[in-house]
Order: structure tokens, then C-alpha cells, then sequence
């Protein structure tokens, strides 16, 4: 016990005398949970819209200025023709053109149904979308507000009211889904990248070969190695949530004391994991593709940013051993929901099952490479 | 002297291939991540589970509710029997939506003309939950429409939309160009810095610096493999691309490669300067996260739109390189334009590179000063 505990000092002093070292634990954070949030955003918040105008009439000018209006919309100003409006989206100078066809006003009286054009650059599929989405729905508005056909009397129609509630996050702030994703990840990068690294640069060194030839068993270097990282990756994760909280005013509605608890099983599974890395590896750098392989498939996987049930069923089959998916499912439900002890309870069982698996693996594997 | 600089050479791509678990995952990496942007990171809403709570039970609810399960959007989980069963509900997961039909609804529907429904979400994925509440509401309009007297009401004009360069909304158009931009910065900047650092590291670069070759002979020996492999990487991408998902090459190959080409040669500009301002392989490996991967995966447009970025983010993007390499991209493989619109972003990465091999200079000579 003795040992352990001066080798935990050391690895101590060797991160806090590291001056690269503490910067990636408190900045890194930070500054990801800062331009993540901001930046990883499918919202859209401004549409450039080239218009072509044919017709100049009272109704065109009217269908015009409803999209005027709308705040998400920025009028580009081209030249009156179709070449001008597709050469400004080939230009990206705007992300749609609508097309007003000449006789539109006389046509649409007359009810010779004429056709307006919408054109969108659908590159990013996603926005092109959204962009048609919200045309329509300005079209449809004006439709309404000028065209609308009046009805006989006693015939008005009857319509369903539909009301939207949006539980758990009323704004619909992109951040309240992103900070805890964000946490996971930062969590798993301690647990499980920081660990490799830190002990293959001791093989790389030669250091490794000192330490076996020392009276230090096997299993209490190990540990001398894994609980600093298991320390540093809770300390991190309540500096990240304390971050999240302060900038971004995440809501913490469950137990806190429940979140990291399931934090600290799942360090171990990360932990296993790194251990088993280190143990495969010969060079930082082949850790450090490894990881980052790794870290690519789990996260993506994870539903970090599209939901885990829309993925194909393969994929959520795949998912049931991915821990990021269960962690992420937790701090979401815990942080956002309030979600008790007896919601999570199958994602314990799940966790648990998997950092029993990580470090069996792990040890069997290190205890063959030495 | 010239043989001499291909020994040199020859001895890094052997280091290279002989660590073959590095070169499976340089060549799986884009396999797999081009794999998974096609196929599992979708937005598209299918076979959702949600709960229904309908107090009113009547034909025209039961009808709507099986319209509602039959478009193939929402698949009825749970059905919920009091309001109060609603939240735990949500709270455990197990379904996305409740759909709240309010009681004597066929009656309110056709008496008053007017009957309500609650679309509860769980909005803690908010994209998620404004697209279910689309979907659904869309539905119970046109369902509405149907059923209610006299509505039949005709749009008087019609609206031809048309989706230039990607009419099927496919997500690879977007990853495509992006997944390409990451994996030559990970190859080129990454490894090249990471290897010159661990040369430092070990001490070996002191005995390369008093060995007859020029510095200048051992970097350039260092990148030429990287040089090699990224481009071999980028031509897998593209056939990835190009065969599985269908992804359209409608400019000029030639350019396209040229633009591949500056942007290698800028990563590899990148990568020697990180190498000469960092000691360590940790130092050069995080840099290289922090300062390559990240604004690579963020900021250059890849995923998310630098458009919808706050305008602070908007402005830093205009430094981050793959931004132009990936806008250059897309002009010339999807839009099929030519030289004439992307001479800028080419402009604009000659500019980088040569402003970084100065700077590495300046460095390199100051430490050997």
C-alpha cells in the first residue's frame, strides 16, 4: 500500500511539474466546451436569397416583401435574370434564388396557376432542407394573406389546433444537447488516451524496463498509473460541468452525486481500455492513431450528434457495447431530465458489464506482452 | 549527394511500412468514417417511438392516430393512460414524443370546429424534437384537411423547387470533401510533426544534424513518404466516393489533384513548423489535436456551417486552412466550376505555405544558432 502510494506521488508531481500537461487539463476543456457549442450548430440562422423579378407587380412586390421581412432572410441584390441568380449561388454569394415568372400577378388572378421558381444550393443537404422548409412556409403565409379564398358562410373549415411543447429544454438551446455530449468526450479522452500515452512513453523510454527490475509489483505500478488519470478525469469532469454551467447555464435537474458515480464505472472502462492500448502499442504515435481511430467511431456512434435511434439497425446493434453511448444517454438524462436512480439502472448494468470486460482484457493482454 | 538524400529517404518509407498497424488505420480511417457519415450520421426521422395518450378514444382520434403510425415516421411504443404517466415516461427514455389528443375530440372537431392536440417532445435533443413536431403537425394538418368541410381549398400558384448540385440531399456531399481534409491534415501535419519530434525526443536528430545530410535533406526526406501516402489517400477517398455514395466528379480532375496537391504541401508546411517550435511527440500530438484536428473538424465548414457560426467563430475560421481547401473542393467536384472561382482559396493556400516554411525556417536556424 505504501509503495502505491508514493508512486501516486509521483505520477502527481510528474503532471503538475509538467507545464504542457496542466494547460490540456484546464484549457483544453474550456476552450471546447467554448467553440464546440458555438460552433456545432445545424441551426440556421441567415438564408441569402437572390431574387429575379419579372413580373413587378403590386402581388410580386408583396410576395417579395414577405421574405423581406422575415429576419432569417438577407435579400442579395442581382441582376434581373436566371444566369445572374445561378451564377450567385455558384459564387456562394446566396444560398437560394426565387424566380417571379412575367404575367404572375395576371396568371394567378385569371387562375391559370402560374409557377414560381425556388432554387437552393444543396451542397449541405441538411440546411437545404431547412431553407426549403421555411420558404414554403413564408409562401404559404402569403398565400393566406392575400390570396386566401373566401369561404361561404357556415362553411368555414374546421382545423386542428396543434399545440407543440418542448419538455425538459422549452428554448430549444442547442447548447443544453451539446455541453454534456462535449463532457463525455473530454472525460474519455483523460481515461482513455491520456492513460496510453502516458505508458508507452514509458516503454518508448525504456523507463518500463527500470521499474520491472525494481521491487515494485506489476499490479502496483499499474495502479500507480491509473488512479491519477481516474482522479483527474472526475476533477474534470466537475470543472467541465462547473464551466458548462457558468457560461452556458446548462440545467443541472437530477442528482449530481448519481452522475458521478456512473462517471467513475465508466472511468474504469476507459481506463481498461487505455491500459489495453498501451499494452498492444509500441510508440506514442501508433497510440495515438489507435485512439484516435477509436475515438472517431465511438463518438460518432454515440448519438453525440444525431440521435442513436434514427442510426440503421446495425449500427445500434453496434452500440450496445459502445460505452460512449451509454454515458451519453446518462449525462443527458441526468442533467437535463433529472433522471433517478431507477431510470438509469440498465445503463449501470451495461457500464459495469463493459469495464469488467475492458479490464480482464487488458490485464490479460499486459500480463502476455511482459 | 543525391544518392545519399534517397537512402535517406528510403530508410523513412521503410519506417513507414513496417509499421503496418499505423498504415491500417491511415487507410481505415477514411474507409470507415466516409462509411459512417453515409450511413449513420443521418437527421432523418424514421420509426420513431412515441406514446400515445388519447382520453377521447373516439373514431376520429383513432383514425388520426393510425395515420399518424402508419407514415412510417412514429411507431407507437406506449400507450399512456393518465397524465400523469407521461413524464416518467419521457424522463426514462423509452419514447421521444407523446401525442395528446384532447378528450371528445371528433365532437369539438366537427360541432365547434376546432379540436387540439398536444405534441409533448422531449426536446433535450432540440433538432430532433422541432423535426418530430414538424413531421407530426403536417400530418395532422393535412389530416384536417381532409376531414373538414369545405376546406378544399387550391394553392393558386405552384412552387417548382429545385436543389441544385445535390437533388437527393445526400449527406456524403458535405463529408466527402471534409473527411478529405482531415485525413491529409491527420497524415501530412500530424505525422510529420509527431515524427520529427520523436527524432528530438530519442536524441536521434542530433546525430542526423552532424551526418553530412543538409537540414534541410533530412526534412524534406521526412515528408517525402507523407507527400506519397497522403495522395494515395485522397485518390482512395475520391473512388470511395465517387463508386459507393455516387458522389459526382463534375469539374476537372486535373484541378481537383492540384488543389489536393497545394493543400498536402500546406500541411506539411504546418507540420514542419509545429516540429520545430515543440520538443516532445505529447507536445507535438496535442498541438496538433488542439490546433489542427478540432478547427478541422469545426471550423472549416466540414460538419457545421460556417454560416450559422457566431460571427467571432466566422472570422477565426478565415486562418483555418482546410476551410479554403474544402470550399475549393466543393466548387470544383460539385458545382463544376472552374479555375476562375477558385483561384482565390488557391491563392490564399500558396500564401499559407509559404508564410509557414519562413517561419519554420527562421525557427530551425534560430535553434541551431
Amino acid at each position: 500500500m505504501r509503495t502505491i502510494l508514493f508512486l501516486l506521488q509521483k505520477e502527481f508531481l510528474q503532471v503538475f511539474r509538467n507545464k504542457t500537461m496542466l494547460p490540456i487539463i484546464f484549457v483544453v476543456p474550456i476552450v471546447q466546451l467554448l467553440i464546440l457549442v458555438n460552433a456545432a450548430t445545424f441551426e440556421i440562422k441567415n438564408v441569402n436569397l437572390a431574387i429575379v423579378d419579372h413580373d413587378h407587380s403590386s402581388l410580386s412586390r408583396s410576395l417579395i416583401s414577405h421574405f423581406e421581412g422575415s429576419p432569417l432572410y438577407t435579400i442579395v441584390p442581382v441582376e434581373q435574370s436566371m444566369e445572374h441568380a445561378v451564377e450567385s449561388i455558384n459564387a456562394n454569394s446566396s444560398d437560394a434564388a426565387l424566380i417571379i415568372p412575367s404575367k404572375f400577378e395576371f396568371d394567378t388572378q385569371n387562375g391559370d396557376n402560374p409557377s414560381i421558381q425556388l432554387l437552393i444550393n444543396s451542397i449541405n443537404g441538411a440546411a437545404a432542407g431547412l431553407i426549403n422548409g421555411y420558404s414554403m412556409g413564408i409562401i404559404s403565409n402569403f398565400i393566406m394573406n392575400e390570396l386566401s379564398i373566401s369561404h361561404p358562410v357556415g362553411m368555414k373549415p374546421s382545423t386542428i389546433n396543434v399545440v407543440p411543447r418542448y419538455w425538459f429544454n422549452p428554448e430549444l438551446k442547442y447548447s443544453h444537447f451539446m455541453v454534456p455530449g462535449i463532457l463525455v468526450i473530454l472525460v474519455t479522452i483523460i481515461g482513455m488516451f491520456l492513460t496510453a500515452i502516458n505508458l508507452v512513453r514509458e516503454k518508448e523510454m525504456g523507463t518500463m524496463e527500470q521499474i520491472n527490475v525494481t521491487p515494485i509489483k506489476k499490479y502496483q505500478f499499474i495502479l500507480g498509473k491509473l488512479i491519477p488519470f481516474w482522479i483527474i478525469g472526475l476533477v474534470e469532469l466537475g470543472f467541465g460541468l462547473f464551466i458548462g454551467w457558468l457560461i452556458f447555464r446548462i440545467p443541472i435537474e437530477g442528482n449530481l452525486l448519481l452522475l458521478f458515480g456512473f462517471a467513475a464505472i465508466y472511468l474504469l472502462m476507459a481506463l481498461g481500455v487505455g491500459l489495453f492500448l498501451s499494452a498492444t502499442a509500441t510508440s506514442q504515435q501508433q497510440v495515438m492513431f489507435m485512439a484516435f481511430f477509436f475515438m472517431i467511431v465511438f463518438i460518432l456512434m454515440s448519438g453525440i450528434f444525431t440521435p442513436a435511434e434514427s442510426m440503421p439497425q446495425w449500427a445500434q446493434t453496434f452500440n450496445k457495447i459502445n460505452p460512449l453511448y451509454y454515458f451519453m444517454k446518462v449525462i443527458r438524462m441526468v442533467l437535463l431530465k433529472g433522471a433517478g436512480l431507477k431510470d438509469i439502472v440498465p445503463y449501470i448494468f451495461a457500464i459495469s458489464a463493459l469495464a469488467l470486460g475492458s479490464i480482464t482484457l487488458a490485464i490479460v493482454k499486459f500480463k502476455k506482452t511482459i | 549527394m543525391k544518392s545519399r538524400f534517397a537512402h535517406f529517404a528510403k530508410k523513412e518509407f521503410l519506417h513507414i511500412f513496417r509499421d503496418t498497424r499505423t498504415l491500417i488505420i491511415i487507410f481505415g480511417i477514411p474507409i470507415v468514417q466516409l462509411l459512417m457519415f453515409g450511413y449513420v450520421i443521418t437527421n432523418e426521422i424514421k420509426d420513431v417511438k412515441v406514446g400515445i395518450y388519447d382520453p377521447a378514444g373516439d373514431y376520429l382520434s383513432q383514425e388520426l392516430i393510425t395515420k399518424l403510425t402508419s407514415s412510417g415516421y412514429f411507431i407507437p411504443e406506449l400507450i399512456i393512460t393518465s397524465e400523469k404517466a407521461i413524464e416518467p415516461a419521457l424522463k426514462s427514455g423509452r419514447i421521444k414524443m407523446v401525442i395528446s389528443i384532447s378528450p371528445q375530440f371528433a365532437q369539438k372537431f366537427y360541432k365547434d370546429g376546432v379540436a387540439s392536440i398536444q405534441l409533448i417532445t422531449d426536446a433535450t435533443e432540440p433538432n430532433t424534437a422541432s423535426l418530430l413536431t414538424n413531421y407530426a403537425s403536417a400530418i395532422i394538418n393535412e389530416f384536417a384537411s381532409d376531414k373538414g368541410i369545405g376546406s378544399q381549398s387550391t394553392i393558386p400558384f405552384e412552387v417548382r423547387v429545385r436543389m441544385l448540385f445535390n437533388q437527393d440531399l445526400k449527406a456524403v456531399f458535405m463529408f466527402v470533401p471534409g473527411t478529405m481534409a482531415l485525413i491529409l491534415m491527420l497524415i501530412t501535419a500530424m505525422m510529420t510533426s509527431i515524427s520529427i519530434a520523436r527524432e528530438k525526443e530519442l536524441g536521434t536528430m542530433e546525430v542526423l544534424l552532424v551526418s553530412p545530410l543538409k537540414p534541410v535533406q533530412i526534412i524534406l526526406g521526412k515528408v517525402f513518404p507523407y507527400i506519397g501516402l497522403a495522395f494515395a489517400n485522397s485518390i482512395i477517398i475520391l473512388l470511395l466516393g465517387y463508386t459507393v455514395f455516387g458522389l459526382p466528379i463534375r469539374g476537372s480532375l486535373i484541378l481537383l489533384l492540384a488543389v489536393c496537391f497545394l493543400f498536402i504541401l500546406l500541411a506539411l508546411s504546418l507540420g514542419i513548423l509545429i516540429s520545430t517550435v515543440v520538443k516532445t511527440q505529447q507536445i507535438a500530438m496535442f498541438f496538433s489535436m488542439i490546433a489542427l484536428m478540432l478547427p478541422t473538424i469545426l471550423l472549416s465548414g466540414f460538419v457545421f456551417p460556417i454560416e450559422s457560426m457566431p460571427k467571432v467563430l466566422q472570422w477565426f475560421s478565415v486562418i483555418i486552412p482546410p476551410r479554403w481547401f474544402i470550399a475549393a473542393l466543393k466548387t470544383i467536384m460539385l458545382k463544376g466550376e472552374g479555375i476562375a472561382l477558385v483561384w482565390k482559396e488557391m491563392l490564399i493556400m500558396i500564401s499559407m505555405s509559404l508564410f509557414f516554411i519562413l517561419v519554420s525556417i527562421k525557427k530551425f536556424k534560430e535553434r541551431l544558432g
